[in-house]
């Protein structure tokens, strides 16, 4: 099992992402991508322990909610590190849609990105191999104010000049 | 202006040392070249032919007396005396040695200056009407609008790795005078008759490659859903724009393979949604909100007409030099008692815009005695005192006159806008500033540039387009042909509130003979116009293209005749 970053710890993963047909073990906590989340719906149901759906980042997750909603863990990508897309779906995914389960983050990611992948609500964050993991939890502080409300619930500066000012 | 308060400054001071790290990183072979490359970029750090360049933004062109007194140390200290004001209104340094830009951006810091988001696949520096809160034709004051965008977008964490760069332009005021429509999105502040303040928006616009102007896709977007209706867009681009092809990964791609209808509905849409949910309650500006922000643009504390009005018209018959600068550069304020005063950097000999470590510590000391401590960049590449009072006239064009910024041109044929080309820039294809100076030689001569009035030549080095020729009234592209520079010529376009793109004239002219093709142009302007009321868009908007076209190849018919 490798280390990941979840809710501003290092963590042991306990789940298992399975990008192709590979067999599922019983009682194991699995990732899948989404079709064979859409074939094979019950069956692994049937023997994981958990199953965790892991979307391209061109699916407009609104439209795929209803197949998604209830599930415990959505796994996002980014197939190169300048490709924001996955940003939006997360923050649709929070703040629009209300998904309460985890919210992990993929692919080519770099320390320098936790810090913005935090606040669109991504809560596991498994940056790419070769980066510092130490590093990047130190970097999910780097910033202490900040300007937009997000999917963190962070007070953002605009939050505290309101409370500032006498009503 | 607006002013930092203590979380401003820490964010930045946050940013800095972000930066200073990563270039540790990247300079201890940590970080790769491509990875360090999008992280300075989104400092505004840019790797030219010979050297980085730092882009600075200016944001929505305002400057303080404070600032430009440090950009005058900042020049001297990190570069090679002098930096270059561009059409976006923004500060490029050219020379700058990376270990030791962390330290320049700490420096910058200290007066509120960054490079946050001036270059890289972002939401950039925002640009504005230069003559914001004191233009006669102004409905509503876009400042306070710009600032609340910008902090906005500002590290934005969903919108900071787009598709591509994204800009935005405001104007609050019937004539366009910050070329909005050039956009990804144009924000035209308007009050309603009721009183209600509200956005049009138009979105898809964009020069480079495929220039297009921007459409129109929400008439009245309410004061308080700025940011809701900035957010659609933004999220719209971020997941539909293309990513598999630099060249059409802007937003006005996305426009024009959709068709505007679906396009406009997929915005509105978004927006709907936005506003409907949480984060639509969370982005919606209260009434506290506006009125903090618009406390930070209230009027300079002005004199009675009576203590400063003044009538130059005596002092002008004896210099002609004044009366040339106060006829050129000079226009109506709508206090009485104050004008507006043009500050040219198009001065004979100097590349369109340049302004060095002596240029800016006077116009620091000016700024600051003259016009009530600030100053503003222009679209032009020009920079603008808003706020001069009449008895001050002459004295300040003495001061301006020494530090050659008082070249009596604005809106003239030798005020030429103009991108560094390629001899700063590593993506031009031909040199610009070169060109430029040929132009300007040309027409050096006052009275050969008041009989051409009002004109626009615009030049890029390269498709990129940022010297905006797509929409000058004569525009100049440079381009390379088996190694050669050679410039392709429009006619016709204008960033105004009547935009329009240029249309080309056909084959391009060669470096030889391009400075001869605007002579003849502008002869054949002189020639076909109706009196001299009629500028050279108007003319050529009446008699078309093919006239000019038929003189700018006059050698080329000549030549087919005798073969």
């Amino acid at each position: 099992m490798s280390r990941i970053l979840k809710n501003r710890r290092l963590v042991e993963d306990d789940w298992r992402l399975i990008e192709d047909g590979a067999p599922v073990c019983a009682g194991e906590k699995i990732i899948v991508p989404l079709r064979r989340w859409r074939e094979e719906r019950s069956a692994l149901l049937a023997s994981a322990a958990a199953v965790g759906v892991l979307l391209p980042n061109t699916e407009d997750v609104e439209a795929l909610w209803p197949e998604i909603a209830d599930r415990p863990l959505i796994a996002l990508q980014f197939p190169v590190f300048g490709d924001g897309r996955a940003l939006s779906q997360a923050v649709v995914l929070r703040r629009r849609l209300g998904f309460g389960g985890e919210l992990r983050a993929l692919g080519d990611i770099l320390r320098d990105q936790v810090f913005g992948l935090q606040r669109c609500g991504f809560d596991a964050i498994v940056p790419r191999a070769d980066q510092d993991l130490e590093d990047c939890l130190r970097a999910l502080a780097e910033f202490s104010v900040v300007y937009q409300p997000a999917a963190d619930g962070l007070e953002t500066v605009w939050q505290k000049r309101r409370s500032a000012t006498p009503a | 202006m607006y002013r930092y308060d203590p979380y401003d400054r820490q964010l930045v001071a946050e940013r800095v040392a972000q930066f200073r790290d990563q270039t540790r990183r990247y300079l201890e072979g940590r970080l790769t070249e491509d990875e360090f490359r999008a992280l300075r970029l989104r400092n505004g750090l840019y790797q030219q032919r010979f050297a980085p360049m730092l882009r600075i933004s200016v944001p929505y062109g305002l400057l303080e007396s404070a600032q430009l007194r440090k950009m005058a140390h900042i020049v001297r200290e990190y570069d090679k005396g002098y930096a270059h004001f561009t059409t976006r209104q923004n500060i490029q340094l050219n020379w700058p040695e990376l270990p030791r830009v962390p330290d320049l951006l700490a420096e910058l810091a200290e007066v509120q200056l960054h490079g946050i988001q001036a270059c890289g696949n972002d939401t950039r520096n925002i640009t504005c009407d230069y003559l914001a809160g004191v233009a006669a034709d102004e409905w509503v004051d876009p400042r306070p609008y710009c600032e609340l965008l910008r902090q906005f977008t500002a590290l934005h964490p969903e919108f900071l790795w787009l598709p591509r760069k994204f800009k935005f332009g405001f104007s609050g005021a019937r004539v366009d005078r910050a070329a909005t429509r050039t956009n990804d999105v144009a924000v035209h502040v308007l009050a309603r008759d009721d009183g209600a303040i509200g956005f049009r928006f138009f979105v898809g616009g964009g020069l480079g490659r495929q220039p297009m102007l921007g459409r129109v896709t929400n008439e009245f977007v309410p004061e308080e859903d700025l940011l809701i209706y900035a957010a659609a867009i933004l999220r719209t681009f971020n997941r539909f724009g293309r990513r598999d092809n630099i060249h059409k990964a802007r937003i006005k791609i996305v426009l024009k393979e959709w068709g505007y209808e679906r396009f406009r509905a997929a915005i509105e849409d978004e927006y709907a949604k936005i506003r409907a949910s949480g984060e639509g309650a969370d982005l919606k500006l209260r009434p506290e909100d506006l009125e903090r922000m618009r406390a930070h643009f209230t009027a300079p504390a002005y004199r009675p007409a009576a203590e400063v009005a003044a009538d130059w018209s005596a002092a002008a018959r004896r210099e002609p030099r004044f009366a040339a600068w106060l006829k050129r550069n000079v226009r109506d304020h709508k206090v009485p008692g104050y004008r507006v005063v043009f500050v040219s950097l198009k001065a004979p000999g100097e590349p369109p815009g340049d302004c060095s470590a002596e240029q800016f510590a006077g116009l620091a000391e000016i700024t600051a005695r003259y016009s009530f401590g600030e100053l503003r960049s222009t679209y032009d590449q020009n920079l603008v005192l808003a706020d001069v009072a009449e008895r001050d006239l002459y004295e300040l064009w003495r001061e301006l006159d020494r530090l050659a910024l008082a070249t009596p041109n604005i809106g003239l044929v030798t005020d030429l806008v103009c991108c560094p080309g390629l001899d700063f820039c590593s993506l031009a294809n031909a040199g610009s500033i070169g060109v430029a100076r040929e132009i300007f030689e040309r027409f050096d001569s006052l009275e050969a540039q008041y009989e051409i009035g009002e004109i626009r030549i615009t030049m890029s080095g390269c498709m990129n387009g940022c010297g905006h020729h797509s929409v000058g009234h004569i525009g100049i592209l440079g381009v390379d042909k088996h190694g050669e520079e050679w410039y392709q010529v429009t006619l016709g376009g204008s960033a105004g509130h009547d935009a329009a793109l240029g249309e080309r004239t056909g084959r391009a002219l060669a470096r030889g003979e391009i400075a001869d093709g605007v002579e003849r142009l502008i002869r054949a302007y002189l020639e076909f116009r109706l009196d001299e009321d009629e500028t050279f868009l108007e003319c050529y908007r009446r008699v078309g293209l093919e006239p000019f076209k038929q003189r700018l190849y006059a050698a080329d018919a000549a030549v087919a005749a005798a073969a």
